[in-house]
């Protein structure tokens, strides 16, 4: 168990190249970004709900969305620091690697999803299926989540500071959830598990890095069972 | 599947049981209740869990052996064989890559993956695919730096699992591959079972070692045509539009699958029909589910012409190709190219008579073996025990494999040649006819010695 986590930026100041998507297309800002070196800082004007918004960053870059993304932003990220002013889309950070996305608004459905590693904030409220399949990233939502989420995830710690919605967590893997409100339903193989002074540690250091000061001792640690690691006759009806 | 009682493998009763001694006994075994069948149920008994296991369908369904060409004679010109040109090549993705693959065969390698194969196996592929100009795919597990080292041509997998998937392997693929089913299990998602999951397999997957794997069969962040359209659009700005993206569809309803993956911007359109392999599913998914390729492939083609994208957008077609006239048929019928999955591996030495004994300790026998979840393969391909996979070499494999893919291609060149054909690509439905009238409907080609293709006179498909 580790207890790093990438933090929030605080932002770089340096020389700033700025997209105003009502001139410039979403291929130009993607190819600038691409080509971008670490300490870079970028702003997106206008977004306008537009899909695949920095996504594929291979830098230390800064990024900052003024306004709604579409689907995806900041998908795949890999090291990149994005703050969204506004909502974002569907699989908002899906796959990132590293780096943080910060999300100011509410996220669509699969916020996170299968993302490997990095920071996901979001200080509003998630749809269904916030960290589907996720593979090691921490997530932090400030408010509630839909149903089905961290469904089948593998790795990584889900935080939500509000309620989860049914199914929370079915099929999980290894990925360890926090919750402070209620869960509406656990999924198969999802069960509350005891908050040993190793988790308050973390979650103490995931809600620090999400700018939160919530107390720890307030939440609920959800995990898996590991009932279903192996086909087993007696659990057919959980299948 | 595994037999728990071993004198009564199918190699014992093939040997000591065969069927005409039976008969004149005046004992008759009943089509409905076969052995095979028998066995099914007792088993089902026994465990209390369905049967999982590797192949594709074992039934018989309509194939391309219903189908054969008319040679050329008097109203059309052969080719000369070895002195007249006969092109095999076939570039993919060139609607909208600026990087499309260029292969100088039509026959590609079908995406398995690492987990499922040893890295040996993998790296016999793509050494096999390499020297005669072709592409690998990786699979349900990510890629291999032996798979992407020796592959020329690479097609990386991004499948509802993305298990191992990050942009740096994106970046390094030659094509990528949304993958929405497999013919051998349309609407199922991946398994592997727990003795596969080994401590390299389990951290490319970020799994635990050693638990029986489930791989979900919906994709996390998208569901729909509509929803596909925007995730091809971001892989492709991820990518800078550089890399052929392909859609793979289990067949069930290809006509409108290859039309909406077409609408949703695929530069290729992969349609695997019922036959085709499977590392590990339930039998009764495998032999129930999906339609043979036969049938699968007019229906693509048709989508394709009526969008005014045949040969814009590639149809490739897998599902129980093994021999060049296979491949031949499949392109007459419309493909631009095929994929092999089972071949290639019965090529690298699966099922092969040489371990014939060990086979049998496994209650199996050599041209029946199917246990690839099972990760004790005799012949090193689908195991990650490292003392099998020993037995695999990869550059005799890969030899192997060279060797294959040219036969295939020369004999598909022998049959285009004998139509008249000075490309793979231009055979056409008019050199076929078919056996049946299943068969006939299915490709819709006419019934040999007619001109009747049933199944025309009515609703389209
Ligand atoms: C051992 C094995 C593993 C496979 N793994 C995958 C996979 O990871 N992803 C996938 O899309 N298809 C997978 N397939 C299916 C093949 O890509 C292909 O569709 C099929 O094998 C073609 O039919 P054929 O085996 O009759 O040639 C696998 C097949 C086999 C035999």
């Amino acid at each position: 168990m580790t207890t790093t986590v990438d933090s929030i930026p605080v932002s770089a100041g340096a020389e700033t190249e700025v997209f105003d998507l009502k001139i410039d297309d979403v291929r130009t800002l993607n190819r600038a970004i691409h080509q971008a070196s670490d300490g870079q800082s970028f702003t997106v004007d206008n977004p306008g709900g537009k899909h695949s918004l920095a996504v594929g960053i291979n830098a230390g870059i800064d990024v900052e969305i003024n306004g709604h993304a579409g689907y995806y932003a900041a998908g795949m990220n890999q090291g990149g620091r994005v703050t969204i002013l506004g909502n974002a889309g569907v699989g908002v950070a899906e796959n990132m690697m590293s780096g943080t996305v910060h999300v100011t608004g509410d996220a669509s459905q699969s916020a996170g999803a299968t993302a490997h590693g990095g920071l996901l904030v979001i200080d509003g409220n998630a749809s269904a299926r916030c960290g589907i399949s996720m593979k090691g990233v921490d997530i932090v939502v400030g408010g509630s989540i839909g149903h089905m989420s961290a469904f089948m995830a593998q790795a990584g710690r889900l935080v939500v500071c509000g309620d989860a919605g049914e199914a929370l967590g079915d099929s999980i893997y290894e990925a360890r959830i926090y919750v402070k409100g209620t869960v509406a339903s656990l999924g198969a193989d999802c069960i509350a598990k005891e908050m040993r002074p190793e988790h308050l540690l973390e979650l103490r250091g995931l809600l620090h890095a999400a700018g939160r000061d919530d107390d720890p001792a307030g939440f609920t640690r959800y995990g898996s069972a590991r009932t279903l690691y192996n086909f087993h006759v007696d659990n057919s009806s959980a299948y | 599947m595994t037999l728990t009682v071993p004198d009564q493998s199918p190699a014992a009763s093939a040997c000591s049981l065969a069927a005409p001694s039976l008969a004149a006994l005046g004992l008759r075994e009943s089509a409905t209740f076969d052995r095979a069948t028998i066995a099914d149920i007792q088993r089902a008994a026994e465990t209390g869990i369905y049967d999982i296991r590797g192949w594709g369908a074992k039934r018989h369904v309509p194939h391309f052996d219903d189908l054969l060409f008319l040679g050329a004679s008097m109203s059309r010109y052969p080719l000369e064989g070895y002195r007249e040109k006969c092109g095999t090549d076939v570039v993919l993705g060139d609607r909208y890559a600026s990087r499309p693959l260029h292969l100088d065969t039509v026959v590609t390698i079908a995406g398995m993956s690492f987990g499922a194969l040893s890295a040996n196996a993998k790296e016999a592929l793509g050494r096999g695919a390499s020297e005669v100009g072709t592409s690998t795919t990786t699979g349900d597990g990510g890629m291999t730096p032996e798979e992407r080292g020796q592959s020329r041509h690479l097609v990386y997998q991004y499948l509802p699992s993305r298990y191992g998937m990050n942009p740096d392997d994106l970046r390094k693929a030659d094509a990528i591959e949304v993958v929405l089913g497999q013919g051998a299990k349309p609407g199922g998602g991946g398994m592997l079972l727990g003795q596969k999951i080994t401590e390299r397999v389990a951290g490319m997957r970020t799994l635990p070692v050693g638990i029986d794997q489930r791989s979900a069969c919906r994709h996390p962040d998208w569901t729909g045509p509509d929803d596909l359209e925007i995730k091809i659009a971001e892989l492709r700005e991820i990518t800078d539009w550089e890399k052929p993206i392909y859609v793979k569809i289990g067949a069930s309803r290809p006509y409108y699958d290859t039309a909406l993956a077409v609408k949703a911007g695929a530069d290729v359109v992969v349609v695997d029909g019922m036959q085709g392999g499977t590392a590990a599913t339930q039998q009764v998914f495998i032999e129930n589910v999906g339609i043979p390729t036969l049938a699968a492939i007019p229906q693509a083609v048709q989508a394709l012409q009526e969008l005014g994208m045949h040969r814009k957008v590639q149809l490739i077609v897998s599902g129980g190709i093994r021999t060049g006239a296979d491949v031949a048929k499949a392109m007459a019928l419309g493909a631009d190219a095929v994929a092999i999955g089972t071949a290639a591996l019965i090529a690298l030495g699966d099922n092969s008579p040489r371990y014939a004994d060990e086979y049998a300790r496994l209650g199996s026998a050599a041209g029946f073996y199917d246990d690839f979840q099972d990760g004790r393969d005799p012949a090193g391909i689908s195991t990650q025990d490292p003392e099998l996979a020993k037995r695999l070499d990869p550059v005799a494999g890969g030899r192997r494999i060279a060797n294959y893919l040219r036969v295939l291609t020369m004999e598909a060149q022998t049959i285009a040649r004998a139509c008249g054909k000075a490309h793979l690509r231009n055979l056409e439905p008019e050199d076929l006819v078919a056996l049946t009238v299943e068969s006939a409907a299915m490709a819709r080609v006419p019934l040999a010695g007619t001109s009747w293709i049933p199944g025309t006179g009515g609703a389209g498909c």
